[in-house]
Order: C-alpha cells, then structure tokens, then sequence
C-alpha cells in the first residue's frame, strides 16, 4: 500500500469521502479543522512509527504524503 | 504512609456565561464552540475575590471532612493567578478562614493540582502533618483576552479543594516537565521601570491549539501509563479517569488512544468551560456528592498545562457516603 493511500485510509475515520481525494486536496476543503489535522498527523505518527514537527505544516494531502516518505526514508 | 482523602468541596461564581452571550461581542456561535471544544458555558467571578471563592471551596471541604479550621496544619493552594502577584492566594485564603498554619501557592499551571497532591505526600511521610487542606482556586476570566474567540470562549472561573488526613490512598504520583515556555503562556506584569528598554508583551494568554494538543494527549497517555505502572495497578483496576477539563477534543482522543469505554472518563466542561487546576477537585466533588464515587474504588487524575508541565496519580477514594446529594457548587460571589 502505497503512503498516499495509507493516509487516505486514516482520513477516512474523519468521515472525509475518500472517493475524491487527491495529492491536490486541501485539509481544509474537506471540512477538517486545526485539532483534526493534529488528531490525524499523529495518527500517522502511529501508523508510520515517526515523529512530525507541527511546524512542517502540510496544507495538501500531496505535501503531508511528500514528508511522511522524507522521514522515513 | 502516603494520606486519604477526607472530603471535598468546590464554588462556582452565581454568573454564568452562555456561548450564546459571547455572540453578541464576539463572532462565533454556540455550535461552533461546541462542536470545537464541548464547552456550552463557564462561571465567571464578578463579584468578591478568589480567596472568598477559594474559601468557599475549602469550607465545603472542611465540612464535607468533619475537620476544624484550628485542625489544620497546611494549606496548600494551585493557581495560575491569585488575586495578586504577592502574597500567595493561599495566604488570603487562610485570612478568609481564620486559619493559622502554614500556608503557601505551587505554580504549575493547569497541572498543578497534581503536583499539590505529590508535595503533601513529603509531610506526611515525615509526620509532620495530620490535617492538610488543598485547594486549587482559578480566575482565568481575568488573563484572557475578551477580543480574541480562539482563547476567551475556552476558560472560566472555579474553586475546588480536599481536606487530607493519615492513610495510605495515594497509590502513585509522576510529574514531567518539558521546558518550553513559548507555546502556551501568559506575559507577566511590566511595571513602570524608566531604564528598562525591553518592549513590554501583551497581557493575555498565549495559547498554540495544535502544540498543545499533541503535548496534552501525549503527556497524558504516557503519564497515565506511568503513574498506573508505579501504583501496580491496570487500566481495568481504574473506576473512573478524571483529567484536567481543557478541550472536549483532548479528553475524547485520549479516550480512544487509552481504548477507554465512554463514561469511564467523566467530564464537567460543558458548564465550567477550562478551569485550570481547579478541574480535577471539582470534579471529584462531583463525583463524590452524587454518590458516583464509592469507598474502595481507584482513581486515576492527570494534569497538564503551560510549562509544559504535566502529571497524574492513582488515588483510593476512601469518603464513604450514605446518601447521595445533588451537587450544587454555586454560590452568591
């Protein structure tokens, strides 16, 4: 599974319809606010075993996909 | 020999502050508070001081406790903001009661009624004390900025105390600190000083959501886990989680992080908004008075807050209760 569609599947418990996602799509078209965007960063921290600075701040799913693949490489 | 808990007590100021209220010199709306915090109102003190409400509290406490002011050998006080810089809140409280044991304030922000419970531990253990009254009083109304909806719509204003004697009911206490002070904080006053050239920081809370809500549920996990490893005690030993009230968000993603079952985790926040240190006593009074707390049972508490500070402990709660009474903490300040 590839990391774009690991975190897609972790947006999906968020009721965000996953259907129309793509690495272009903001958090905050898809109604997710501020804690939302932690709760899930850290759900990825979970899920991917790494640490993220909130400072990085994605604002697309494509820029959150592009850091997770950067700490873990 | 640690202590027991004996009694508790808790004051609300009479004014309460729907979110509905806030809307007519804010812009926001009850559902977007709500739906972003959980809080639907808070008490604000308008009249009176916080050493009247926080002697409130401890009367209630005292009372609920069987013990005498002349009793007392300590009075320790949490609080974020006395009613002034010095001397110490628990100085003017002892006044109000017309105490004359020791008496002084721990700093630790929202967590500190945590810390309060680990420092009695000392002077029990050293049999220097048979009677200690804890209280955390806040006034978080005072320090907000009233223009800004991401931080005024959050706090309100609470006392809530313990009275403590000789036992053996606090299984554990753990306290971390991670030094940074620039993600949640409030500017001290400036003063007039005519060489100072340093410019002067905006008296209001300071608060960074995201930062703090990573810290928070983090440092409450681990310090849960920690806390519940030194008392030698599981998550199903536990009856009942009662954690600083700071964001319905907070409680209900460290409820599913600690794979906790809904009502394990009581929650008061709704009619109190953040009441800093005050909210753990608050709630165990809650508790307590309902008659929802029974003899023999575990508590768990943890607090976090600016520092970043944060804690938790595991308590026997030992207040045997006949019959229940509602719980009504207002009163006329």
């Amino acid at each position: 599974m590839s990391t774009f569609e690991r975190v897609v599947k972790i947006l999906a418990e968020y009721d965000v319809e996953t259907d129309a996602l793509t690495p272009e799509t903001t958090f905050e078209s898809i109604g997710l606010d501020s804690l939302a965007i932690v709760e899930i960063l850290m759900n990825c921290e979970d899920e991917f075993g790494v640490e993220i600075e909130l400072e990085e701040n994605p604002k697309t799913i494509g820029e959150f996909v592009a850091l997770l693949d950067s700490i873990v490489d | 020999m640690t202590y027991t808990i004996l009694g508790t007590g808790s004051a609300l100021p009479s004014r309460a502050v729907s979110n509905e209220e806030l809307t007519r010199f804010l812009d926001t709306s009850d559902e977007w508070i709500a739906s972003r915090t959980g809080i639907r109102s808070r008490r604000i003190l308008t009249r009176g001081t916080l050493a009247q409400l926080g002697a409130l509290a401890a009367r209630r406490a005292l009372e609920d406790s069987g013990t005498a002011v002349e009793e007392l050998d300590l009075i320790l006080c949490s609080t974020a903001r006395g009613d002034h810089v010095t001397p110490a809140l628990a100085c003017g409280i002892q006044q109000e009661l017309g105490a004359t044991c020791p008496a002084y304030d721990i700093s630790a922000a929202c967590a500190a009624f945590i810390y309060v419970m680990d420092c009695a531990l000392g002077y029990f253990a050293r049999g220097k004390v048979k009677r200690v009254l804890i209280i955390a009083a806040e006034e978080m109304s005072r320090f907000v900025d009233w223009t800004d909806r991401s931080t005024c719509v959050l706090f309100g204003d609470a006392a809530g105390a313990v009275v403590l004697g000789p036992g053996d009911d606090c299984l554990s206490t753990v306290l971390t600190t991670r030094g940074n002070v620039s993600v949640l904080n409030l500017p001290h006053i400036q003063g007039n000083c005519p060489f100072q050239t340093q410019s002067e920081a905006k008296l209001a809370l300071y608060m960074d959501g995201q930062e703090v809500f990573k810290f928070a549920v983090n440092a409450v996990i681990q310090n849960l886990h920690d806390a519940l490893a030194e008392a030698q005690v599981g998550m199903d030993d536990i009856a009942y989680f009662t954690l600083h009230q700071a964001n319905m968000r907070i409680l209900n993603y460290a409820l599913k992080k600690l794979e906790l079952a809904e009502g394990r985790m009581p929650s008061i926040m709704a009619e109190t908004g953040n009441i800093s240190s005050a909210s753990i006593p608050v709630i165990w009074d809650k508790l307590s008075r309902e008659g929802i707390l029974k003899p023999g049972q575990l508590i768990a508490a943890a607090g976090f807050g600016a520092g970043l500070v944060s804690g938790a402990g595991v308590f026997r709660w030992s207040r045997a209760r006949t019959v229940p009474e509602a719980w009504n903490p207002c009163c006329d300040l």
